[in-house]
């Protein structure tokens, strides 16, 4: 697990070494000297330089010169994927897993713009993504000619910076850039659209360019004054909560989150972005906060004085209605990106800088605020009321009453039979927040989903990333049936290029969480959430698996489930699939309705704890 | 809500424009005025944007600016220590019988005729908002054929230059 708590690094990237030595020498130039190539060479050439192990893609007209160089390279190996936004989600996965950029290639028109969703995607949770399209002829460019779109135009909203390369003298700096700018400060999706004739043309090639970025400077490296303000909040405060966001997997900060945690002995919870980043095996974590999360880690937050929030964006899913979320709470808010401080809830010390970098200045800051002031406050009373709501309203489920598999069961299973050291990827939707809610996460990067965007589709394209990115370890797609017949062509991807994922089909025959809401707030009437996958069997699963190259297992009694993900277990040479048939009915719960205050939290159906009476 | 003018220095680039632009509309923030030209350095073009919000969402609009990569520095003018101008062209319906009324008033406002025809003339005028419209409203009731009207652009006062540090 070393790459993926590798930082990423702002310094021109430099040549990484070759992924099979020996094989095929190809001497590389003296750093600096240019050498005469095409465009497309060059551009391969680069890839290779910022040290890519793995391109998700697919070719056609445009990118096809690039394709060409692409087949000598002895670095980069490129996945033939079935679908472009399969590429764009598997890149998504590695860079999660690993901590590297993740990249992806496309042709112009729709392959680009099927990269559209994976590049929202990315954009929301913050993920480094570099992906390469081709674009029509420079002359052509305007005209509306055969598979053109305007992808930077299109892309400015759902990425962090994109560029058009109109010179092929422009290819080294342009990716040394998107690699940097991906990687670098808040992470996030970076675009090159490049015209087939500036990847056909003659130009040098020189390594490593200068970047021009004179607008961007991220700051990493926190206000000691403000680190100190917080510090005293915190050895202050009677009821402080770590609100602990996926900013912290970003930069690597579990450690020192951990001793953080650990000195103050402040209750933690982790957002959705961020299981894994502290144990949930501690006793100091509350678990998930938000609209699904934990009654602890709601309550935690709605009574607290101090919320210390580390990379961390008071989404609208973590806070409810903002009116009403943490009315008592003075804000300590740490992140890379201004902007999010203070952008829905005003933060009462803003400190930004990288959070490896700011937890541990916190800590020292802390601990000589223990030492020479004295302060300490003491927070056994605040723990015994956390406990008290933790025993009274711990996470559960019932089984459901008709006898059906109950797919809460299955979903913790599988996490208990493949451990902590597995990669858990999810759709979204119903299975995704019991993946949220029932798997035990120790480690940071072992928990892949989409958090912001919410993307149905994701869970295959980004366990198949995730596993290019880290061979070695087990990789669990928790998918519901009606995201995994979104994006399950991957599986052919996976077949024959050998990712062997494990994919629990979480089958209830139903858009399950659009089937809760229906159930509870459109009085049970089920419009358009029946998919048929139970009632006709259709697709069959396991025949599908079959039919992509996969083995395909079947479940459907509880005296099954061990056996069947033992049996998923063994299989290494292809990956497998199985179909848990689950039963309909069984929901998410707890549950804060959308718009509402997370004072109105439901534990389950009809039982409100009522915690802000007392 | 109250007017802001923010000077916002971009690298000279094709779309930055529209990066920008986009960055107002997509965050629901309302241009009220903008103005783009050259600046002493040639890879960097000045903005200046007048833009309604109150000052909380003021300084998240300054933050997401900030976070376009080719958004190099921004400065809000405070207008009681900078000089904001726009300009101005109308034609102004004036045959003989009024003319000589029209031509008084464009020189009360320090504006000039730049086209004269039979039945027209053509004022070039440049100043704050508030002038302007004082005299267009003179002009009103001789008859405005057709305006045209630049967006605000602004610099501070005194001896210190905004482009001076961070460009480079």
């Amino acid at each position: 697990m070393t790459s993926a708590t590798q930082r990423p690094t702002p310094v021109v990237p430099t040549p990484g070494p070759a992924r099979t030595p020996g094989a095929r020498p190809k001497p590389a130039p003296p750093t600096g000297t240019p050498v005469r190539v095409t465009g497309a060479q060059s551009l391969v050439r680069s890839l290779e330089a910022v040290g890519v192990e793995v391109v998700f893609g697919i070719p056609g007209g445009t990118i096809l010169p690039a394709y060409d160089p692409l087949l000598d390279s002895t670095k980069v190996r490129h996945v033939l994927v079935r679908h472009e936004q399969g590429a764009g989600h598997a890149a998504t996965g590695y860079a999660q897993a690993t901590g590297k950029v993740g990249v992806c290639m496309a042709t112009s028109g729709p392959g680009a713009t099927n990269l559209v969703t994976p590049l929202a995607d990315a954009n929301m949770d913050s993920v480094p993504v570099v992906a390469i399209t081709g674009q029509q002829t420079r002359a052509l460019i305007g005209t509306d000619a055969f598979q053109e779109a305007d992808i930077c135009g299109i892309t400015i909203p759902i990425t962090k910076h994109n560029f058009l390369v109109t010179d092929p003298a422009e290819i080294p700096r342009t990716i040394a850039e998107a690699f940097h700018l991906a990687a670098t400060g808040r992470p996030g999706p970076v675009l090159v659209d490049i015209p087939k004739d500036v990847l056909q043309e003659a130009t040098s090639f020189s390594w490593p360019p200068e970047l021009r970025l004179p607008g961007y400077k991220p700051t990493t490296r926190p206000h000691g004054k403000q680190v100190r303000e917080a510090a005293k909040l915190i050895a202050a405060a009677r009821r402080p909560v770590l609100y602990v966001g996926g900013g912290v997997i970003k930069a690597s900060a579990s450690a020192e989150l951990a001793t953080l945690a650990e000195l103050t002995g402040i209750p933690v919870v982790t957002t959705l972005m961020a299981r894994g980043a502290f144990p949930d095996s501690h006793r100091q974590n509350l678990g998930m906060p938000g609209m699904h999360g934990t009654v602890a880690a709601v309550a935690a937050m709605q009574k607290a004085d101090l919320l210390i929030a580390l990379g961390a964006r008071f989404d609208d899913r973590v806070t409810g209605q903002l009116a009403s979320f943490a009315s008592d709470a003075q804000i300590v808010h740490a992140d890379i990106d201004p902007a999010e401080i203070s952008k829905n809830r005003r933060a009462d010390v803003p400190i930004v800088g990288d959070c490896k970098e700011i937890i541990a200045e916190l800590t020292a800051a802390v601990r000589a605020e223990y030492d020479n002031g004295g302060t300490r406050a003491d927070l056994s009373a605040w723990w015994q009321q956390l406990d008290g709501i933790r025993e009274t309203f711990p996470l559960g489920y019932e089984w459901p009453g008709d006898g059906a598999l109950s797919p809460q069961y299955v979903i913790q299973r599988i996490g208990q039979i493949a451990g902590p050291d597995a990669i858990y990827t999810a759709g979204v939707g119903q299975h995704q927040m019991w993946a949220a809610q029932f798997i035990s996460y120790e480690k940071p990067a072992t928990w892949i989903n989409s958090g912001g965007l919410g993307t149905m589709g994701f869970a295959v394209p980004a366990a198949m990333g995730a596993k290019f990115g880290m061979p070695d370890r087990v990789v669990w797609a928790i998918d519901g049936d009606g995201c995994f017949q979104m994006t399950n062509q991957e599986l052919a991807t996976c077949a024959i290029e050998g990712a062997p994922i494990k994919v629990a089909v979480i089958n209830n025959g139903n858009l399950g969480m659009v089937r809760q809401w229906q159930n509870l707030f459109y009085s049970e009437r089920y419009s358009q959430t029946d998919l048929g996958t139970h009632k006709h069997r259709i697709p069959d699963f396991t025949l599908l698996a079959e039919a992509l190259g996969c083995a395909g297992l079947r479940c459907e009694s509880k005296e099954d489930v061990d056996r069947v993900i033992n049996r998923a277990m063994e299989i290494n040479d292809r990956p497998v699939v199985i179909d848990f048939v689950v039963g309909k009915d069984a929901q998410v719960w707890p549950m804060v309705a959308a718009g509402t205050g997370n004072d109105e939290i439901m534990a389950a159906r009809g039982i409100r704890p009522l915690f802000d009476e007392d | 809500m109250s007017s802001h003018t923010l000077s916002v220095l971009v690298e000279n680039k094709p779309g930055v424009l529209a990066r920008v632009a986009g960055l107002f509309s997509r965050r629901g923030f309302n241009i009220e005025s903008l103005a783009v030209g050259p600046t002493e350095h040639a890879d960097v073009s000045r903005m200046t944007i007048v833009v309604a919000v109150d000052e909380l969402p003021l300084e998240q609009v300054t933050k997401q600016l900030n976070k376009l990569v080719n958004v190099i520095k921004i400065v809000e003018l405070d207008p009681g220590v900078s000089v904001q101008r726009e300009l101005l062209l109308v034609k102004v319906r004036a045959d003989a019988t009024v003319r000589t009324q029209v031509l008084e008033t464009v020189q009360l406002f320090r504006a000039k005729v730049v086209d004269v025809s039979p039945e027209a003339l053509t004022v070039e005028a440049t100043g704050t908002a508030d002038k302007l419209e004082a005299l267009l409203r003179m002009l009103e009731p001789y008859g405005v054929r057709e305006m045209v009207q630049s967006g605000m652009v602004a610099i501070g006062r005194g001896p210190r230059s905004i482009t001076a540090t961070g460009v480079r």
